[in-house]
């Protein structure tokens, strides 16, 4: 059993106006047949309207360890967010 | 369950004191309800005891179909034999998902493939006994499909990711499969009296191994408390069999059925039913391997995989072949 199919990450669109969402994964011997493996698999009650399938290895991701460097530059930043500001009810809608 | 006697380390739950440093921060996510990861730090034994529980999950999915495959082409009717197809055509999906969470741990899923098909890693007792009549696809989707749902919805909160979203997207298909089942049990049961009996005659064949479903006893298992304490495990195998069996005794009544069982009776104060325990030394003998289909259903999944190695193999093939070409003319 060596010859095992490739792994590809599978990205469906749930109806027009949203985006690609990750639905899983499955195996494939290539790009076409991924795509028709995950028409079977994760969409047999209409879920999508498209699908994206890209080989897994093909992805690269941030190290779980690294959350804290990542992400606490914006964290430290709350003034991004507009409940910073306090303006008078006065003011009117804004 | 689906998963039912997963070992997982046979050590007893480690008190805060005993955890390292690692552990103490990977149990207080989990008591937090926060999801793990394939990529976060976790105890060797969780990763190990989440492939055998996720592999028996996804291989009792996989051998499942055989039992209901048996009368796809021998259902009544048309309409009957597209339903059964789509209920069949499901549960290879409910694998893939599984094999695809469990793959995320780390183990591959041809190897996985090879753990079955050489009988080192089990699946469910319920799928070694024979479907005898069309009547059990009613009693397989109203009791096997109900069981299983009654296991899989705690699920849905485990702790491990990968997992919880498999089960999300399982639990929205299994009420189709639990409906279609009892639809067919009450056709039958309304209908002759011959069909009625065979109603009943699945439902007594089907009932103890439903019960087994959810395993052995577990209030003195050390593998349970482990389990639970990382939240793979929810409930507690006696708690959700008493509920199945609280859920199903009416269902029956419905139907003007009877389960087999001499020592059911509704306990007014508690309002659960009492009921007997299915026969644990024959649950045990079907884990060995002695059940009355064991060997056939290994068979076929043998047959099917060596069967389909010239597929995969050439597919392979050409993709190689296809990507050579493309790159030549570039
Ligand atoms: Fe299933
Ligand atoms: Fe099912």
């Amino acid at each position: 059993m060596k010859n095992e199919w490739p792994l590809w990450e599978v990205f469906i669109r749930g109806k027009h106006g949203t985006s690609h969402r990750h639905f899983g994964s499955l195996h494939a011997p290539d790009a076409e047949m991924a795509i028709k493996n995950a028409r079977d698999v994760y969409t047999r009650r209409n879920e999508g309207v498209s699908i994206w399938v890209v080989e897994a290895e093909h992805i690269s991701a941030s190290a779980p360890s690294d959350k804290g460097p990542l992400y606490e530059p914006s964290n430290a930043k709350v003034y991004r967010h507009p409940s910073f500001f306090d303006i008078p009810d006065d003011v009117g809608a804004m | 369950m689906y998963a039912q006697v997963v070992e997982s380390t046979g050590k007893s739950v480690k008190s805060p004191e005993e955890m390292s440093e690692k552990e103490r921060a990977f149990q207080a996510r989990i008591d937090a309800g926060e999801k793990i990861e394939p990529k976060d730090w976790m105890p060797d034994d969780y990763r190990k005891t989440l492939i055998r529980q996720i592999g028996q999950h996804a291989h009792s999915e996989v051998v499942g179909q055989l039992p209901e495959g048996n009368w796809i082409t021998r259902a009544p009717t048309l309409e009957r034999k597209a339903i059964l197809l789509a209920k069949v055509q499901d549960e290879a999906g409910h694998g893939l998902y599984l094999y695809c969470a469990a793959e995320t741990l780390g183990v591959s899923r041809d190897d996985l493939t090879e753990q079955l098909l050489s009988g080192r890693m089990k699946y469910s007792s319920i799928f070694n006994y024979p479907t005898l009549t069309w009547a059990d696809m009613g009693a397989v989707g109203w009791l096997v499909d109900g069981a299983a749902i009654m296991n899989q919805v705690p699920l849905q909160r485990t702790s491990f990711g990968p997992y919880s979203r498999a089960m999300i997207r399982v639990c929205k298909e299994e009420s189709f499969h639990q409906r279609q089942g009892y639809d067919i049990m009450m056709k039958m049961a309304n209908g002759t009296p011959a069909q009625k009996a065979m109603a009943q005659d699945a439902l007594n064949r089907l009932w103890y191994p439903s019960l087994m479903m959810f395993g052995p006893s577990d209030k003195n298992s050390v593998h349970s408390a482990q389990s639970m304490a990382w939240k793979i495990k929810i409930d507690s195998n006696d708690g959700l069999r008493q509920r199945f069996v609280d859920q199903t005794v009416p269902q029956a009544e419905y139907l003007g059925l009877t389960i087999p069982d001499d020592n059911l009776r509704l306990d007014e104060e508690t309002g659960h039913y009492e009921f007997s325990q299915p026969d644990w030394s024959e649950f045990n003998d079907v884990l060995r391997g002695n059940g009355p289909c064991n060997t056939e259903r290994l068979n076929a999944r043998n047959k099917a995989w060596n069967d389909g190695a010239w597929v995969r193999d050439g597919l392979m093939a050409h993709a190689a072949k296809k990507a050579a070409a493309k790159i030549a003319a570039e």
